[in-house]
C-alpha cells in the first residue's frame, strides 16, 4: 500500500517517488555507506525491505506473491496429511469448514484474527526498522498479564478501567521491548537473541504471578488472576458469539500504523533506518533514539496484542492464554510484505488456520501444531523469494546481468542509473 | 551455602552445560563463515526428536545418535540451501527452522506414538567410564559421572578451536565470514565453504539436541530444549566469537541452570517459577555489563553473489 502502490507513469513521477520513498533512497546510495558507517555488522533486513519494496511495486504482483507462498507452504504440509493417515479431501473441509462453514464459525476465526493481527503488526512496524523483534509472544503475555492485574486490582467506573487496562497493557508490552531496545542501541546486542531472553522471562513472571502462592491468583481459578469487573470486558459486537470490540480496536491499529509509518516524518525516518542505515545517520536520524523508538512502538502493539484478549475472550489473565501468537506474528508480518494491509489479509488466513485446527484435530486427526509448520513453511518461502523473483526474471531476461536484475524492473530510471554506477558487489 | 556448593553442583552444571556448548559451536562455526544462525533451537529440537525416533525403532541409542546426526545434515542443509544457495534473508530462514522445528516434531509425536506431547521412554546412551580418573581423591566423582559422549564432547570443543584457528580450512571459513569478496578473489569457493559451515552448524545443533534426549534425560518432548539454541547464541555473543571464552560462558550457564534447580530444593521461599528465568536473566545481565560492544565477523548477514 501506500507510497509503493502506483507504478511510476511519467519519468518526472517517477523521480518524485524516488526522492520521497526512503528504500529507493537508500537503494540509490548504494550499500557503500551502510558498510563503512554502519558499526553493527549484522545488518541483515535492508535487502529484504528492499526485496519487499519491489514485489510490491504493484497491487497484483503483491497478491500474486501472497496467494503463491501460501499455496507452497499448504502443498509442502501435504506429506503430514498422508503421514496422519488422513485424506487430502476430509482435510479440506474440515480445516474450511471449521473455519469458515457457518456465521459462528465465522466470528470464531475474526475472534482468531484479532491477536494475530495485532501481534503481526507489532513485527511489521520492527521490520520496517530493520529489527527483529522476536519476542513478541512474551511482549503479549506480559501484556496480557498487566492488564489482567490491573482489570483485577483497581477500583474505576467499568469504561475507564477499560481503557486505563489497554493502555496498562501498551506499557507493560513496551516495557518487556524496552531492556532489548537499550542493549540493542547502546552495546549492539542482536534483538533476537535478546527478545528470545525476555520471551523466557516473560513465560517465567506470568507463571509467578498467578502461581498458588503468586501475589495475583485468583481465589476460585488456578493461573489466573481475578475476573475483571462487569461491564470492563469488551463488548460482544456479534451476538450468541464470542467476537468483540477487540476487532474495532485491531481495524484500528492497522489505520494508525499505516499512518505514521507512511505519513509521517517520524515514520519516514523509521522506514529510512530500515532501508539503510548509513543514509538515515548520513541525514540526521538518530539511529538509537530510532531504534528504541521502533522497538517500544513493537512491544507496545504487542502488549495490545495481549489486553485485547485478555479483556475481550476471557475476561481475565490465563497463564497460557496464546498459543503461540507472537510466533505466528512472525509468518503473519512476513506473509503480508510488512504491509499493514496485508497482515490483515495474511491475519486472516492464520486465522482460519487457527480455528480450522480444532475441527481439523478432530475429524482429519492431524495436530494443532501442524498450524507451526504451515508457518515456519510460509516463512521459509518468504526467505526464499528474493532467490525465485530472481530466477524468475532471469528467465525472463537470460542476457541481463545479476545485479541489474536484483536492482529490479519496478527501479525508477533515476535510481537504475545509481545503481549501475556503483561498486560491483 | 555450604550445601549449594558442592561436587553433585559441578557435575549437573557440566551436564546442563554441554546441551548448551555443542550448539555454541555450530553457532560459532556458522557465523564465522558469515552465515548467521538464529536457527539452532529448531535444528536441536530436530535431532532431539530424530534421536529418540531411531532409537525407539531399532533399540540402539548408538544408531539414534547417528540419526540426530543426519537430521543436523538436512537441516542445515536446509538453512544452508535458503541462505546460501539461494541467498534468503538468513534471520528470516533461520527463523522458518526454529518454527517449523518446534511445528513439525510436535506434530509428529501423536502421528507416531499416539500420544500427545511426550514419547515413551527409549534406551539412554550408556555410560562407558575411564578407569584411572576416577579412582582419584574428590574429583574422582566428576569424573566417575562423565559417560563416552561427555568426553567427546569436550574432545569436539577443542576439534573445533583447532580447526577454525590453526588449519588452512579453519582460515578459509573465518575468510568467508570476514570478506567473502577478499576470500573469493583470494580463490576460496565461498558457496561451498559457507555451506560446508551451516551444514556443521545443524550436525552440531543436533548432537546437542541429541545431548537432552537420549543422553541426559530418555524421551522426547514438545519443545524440550526450552531456549538453549538462543542461550547457546548469547554464549557465543559473550565469547565474543572465539572458542574458549564461549565455552567458558557455556559453562556459567550450566551453573546458571543447575543453581536454580538446587535451590529450588533449598530454599523453599524463592518462588521457583522466577528461579527458572535466572539462566535468562543472566544472559541479559552480561550483555548489558560484561561485554564490550558486540562485534562479529564483518561479512555475517551478508549474502555473497559473485560480480
Amino acid at each position: 500500500m501506500t507510497i509503493d502502490t502506483t507504478a511510476p507513469t511519467s519519468d518526472l513521477a517517477s523521480r518524485r517517488q524516488t526522492r520521497m520513498d526512503p528504500v529507493a533512497m537508500a537503494d540509490a546510495m548504494g550499500t557503500a555507506g551502510d558498510e563503512t558507517r554502519s558499526p553493527a555488522p549484522q545488518q541483515v533486513m535492508p535487502r529484504l525491505i528492499a526485496h519487499f519494496h519491489r514485489a510490491s511495486g504493484h497491487f497484483g504482483g503483491q497478491v500474486l506473491t501472497f496467494i503463491l507462498t501460501i499455496a507452497a507452504a499448504l502443498v509442502a504440509s501435504v506429506p503430514m496429511i498422508w503421514l496422519a493417515g488422513s485424506d487430502l479431501w476430509l482435510t479440506t473441509t474440515a480445516l474450511f469448514g471449521g473455519a469458515l462453514g457457518s456465521g459462528p464459525a465465522i466470528a470464531e476465526t475474526m475472534v482468531q484474527m484479532i491477536p494475530l493481527l495485532i501481534a503481526g503488526l507489532a513485527v511489521a512496524v520492527a521490520f520496517h526498522a530493520s529489527l527483529f523483534n522476536i519476542g513478541v509472544e512474551g511482549q503479549l503475555l506480559f501484556g496480557g498479564l498487566v492488564a489482567g492485574i490491573v482489570g483485577a486490582t483497581v477500583n474505576l467506573p467499568p469504561v475507564l478501567l477499560m481503557i486505563a487496562c489497554i493502555l496498562a497493557g501498551m506499557i507493560g508490552g513496551a516495557l518487556f521491548a524496552l531492556i532489548p531496545a537499550l542493549l540493542k542501541a547502546y552495546r549492539g546486542a542482536h534483538e533476537v537473541v535478546t527478545t528470545i531472553m525476555m520471551n523466557f522471562v516473560a513465560v517465567a513472571v506470568s507463571e509467578y504471578a498467578v502461581a498458588p502462592s503468586g501475589p495475583f491468583v485468583a481465589s476460585d481459578q488456578p493461573s489466573a488472576t481475578d475476573r475483571v469487573p462487569e461491564g470492563t470486558q469488551l463488548p460482544i459486537i456479534w451476538d450468541g458469539t464470542r467476537l468483540h470490540a477487540g476487532l474495532l480496536v485491531a481495524l484500528a491499529a492497522v489505520a494508525i500504523v499505516t499512518w505514521v509509518l507512511y505519513r509521517t516524518p517520524i515514520g519516514f525516518r523509521l522506514r529510512l533506518m530500515g532501508a539503510n542505515q548509513g543514509a538515515a545517520r548520513a541525514s540526521g536520524v538518530s539511529i538509537e533514539r530510532m531504534t528504541i523508538l521502533a522497538l517500544l512502538a513493537s512491544g507496545a502493539l504487542g502488549g495490545l496484542a495481549g489486553a485485547v484478549q485478555v479483556l475481550g475472550v476471557y475476561g481475565r489473565f490465563y497463564s497460557a492464554f496464546s498459543p503461540g501468537y507472537g510466533f505466528d506474528a512472525i509468518a503473519v508480518a512476513l506473509l503480508g510484505a510488512l504491509s499493514p494491509i496485508g497482515v490483515v489479509a495474511s491475519g486472516f488466513f492464520f486465522a482460519v488456520l487457527h480455528a480450522g485446527s480444532v475441527p481439523l484435530q478432530a475429524i482429519a486427526g492431524i495436530s494443532r501444531e501442524m498450524v507451526g509448520v504451515v508457518s515456519g513453511l510460509v516463512v521459509a518461502f518468504v526467505a526464499a523469494q528474493p532467490a525465485m523473483l530472481r530466477l524468475w526474471s532471469g528467465w525472463r531476461k537470460p542476457a541481463v546481468d545479476d545485479r541489474a536484475i536484483e536492482t529490479g524492473a519496478e527501479t525508477p530510471p533515476a535510481a537504475e542509473k545509481t545503481a549501475s554506477m556503483e561498486m560491483p558487489s | 551455602m555450604s550445601h549449594l556448593l558442592t561436587i553433585s553442583l559441578v557435575i549437573s552444571a557440566l551436564h546442563l552445560a554441554l546441551p548448551i556448548l555443542m550448539p555454541m559451536l555450530g553457532g560459532l562455526i556458522s557465523e564465522r563463515s558469515g552465515v548467521m544462525n538464529i536457527g539452532l533451537e529448531g535444528m536441536m529440537l530436530i535431532g532431539a526428536f530424530s534421536a529418540v525416533l531411531v532409537t525407539y525403532f531399532t533399540g540402539s541409542p548408538w544408531l539414534g545418535l547417528v540419526g540426530a546426526l543426519c537430521s543436523g545434515v538436512l537441516s542445515g542443509s536446509a538453512l544452508a540451501l535458503m541462505t546460501v544457495t539461494l541467498r534468503g534473508d538468513q534471520v528470516v530462514a533461520s527463523a522458518a527452522i526454529n518454527l517449523i522445528g518446534a511445528g513439525l516434531t510436535a506434530a509428529l509425536i501423536p502421528v507416531i506414538w499416539d500420544i500427545d506431547g511426550l514419547t515413551p521412554s527409549v534406551a539412554k546412551i550408556p555410560s562407558i567410564h575411564v578407569p584411572f580418573l576416577e579412582d582419584l581423591p574428590a574429583v574422582g566423582r566428576i569424573f566417575r559421572s562423565l559417560s563416552l559422549v561427555d568426553y567427546i564432547c569436550f574432545a569436539l570443543v577443542f576439534l573445533v578451536w583447532w580447526v577454525l584457528f590453526r588449519t588452512d580450512a579453519g582460515l578459509r571459513i573465518r575468510a568467508c565470514g570476514e570478506s567473502a569478496e577478499s576470500a573469493d578473489v583470494a580463490g576460496i569457493a565461498v558457496v561451498r565453504t559457507r555451506f560446508f559451515a551451516v551444514v556443521s552448524s545443524g550436525v552440531f545443533g543436533a548432537l546437542g539436541g541429541a545431548y537432552l534426549s537420549i543422553v541426559t534425560l530418555d524421551m522426547f518432548q514438545a519443545s524440550m530444549t526450552q531456549g538453549r539454541g538462543f542461550l547457546a547464541l548469547a554464549a557465543m555473543v559473550f565469547g565474543k566469537w572465539r572458542v574458549w571464552p564461549g565455552a567458558l560462558a557455556c559453562i556459567a550457564f550450566g551453573f546458571a541452570d543447575a543453581i536454580a534447580l538446587r535451590a529450588q530444593i533449598l530454599w523453599r521461599g524463592i518462588p521457583h517459577e522466577l528461579l527458572i528465568a535466572l539462566p535468562y536473566v543472566l544472559a541479559l545481565f552480561a550483555l548489558a555489563t560484561f561485554v564490550g560492544r558486540a562485534s562479529g565477523p564483518a561479512g555475517v548477514g551478508k549474502p555473497f553473489t559473485r560480480a
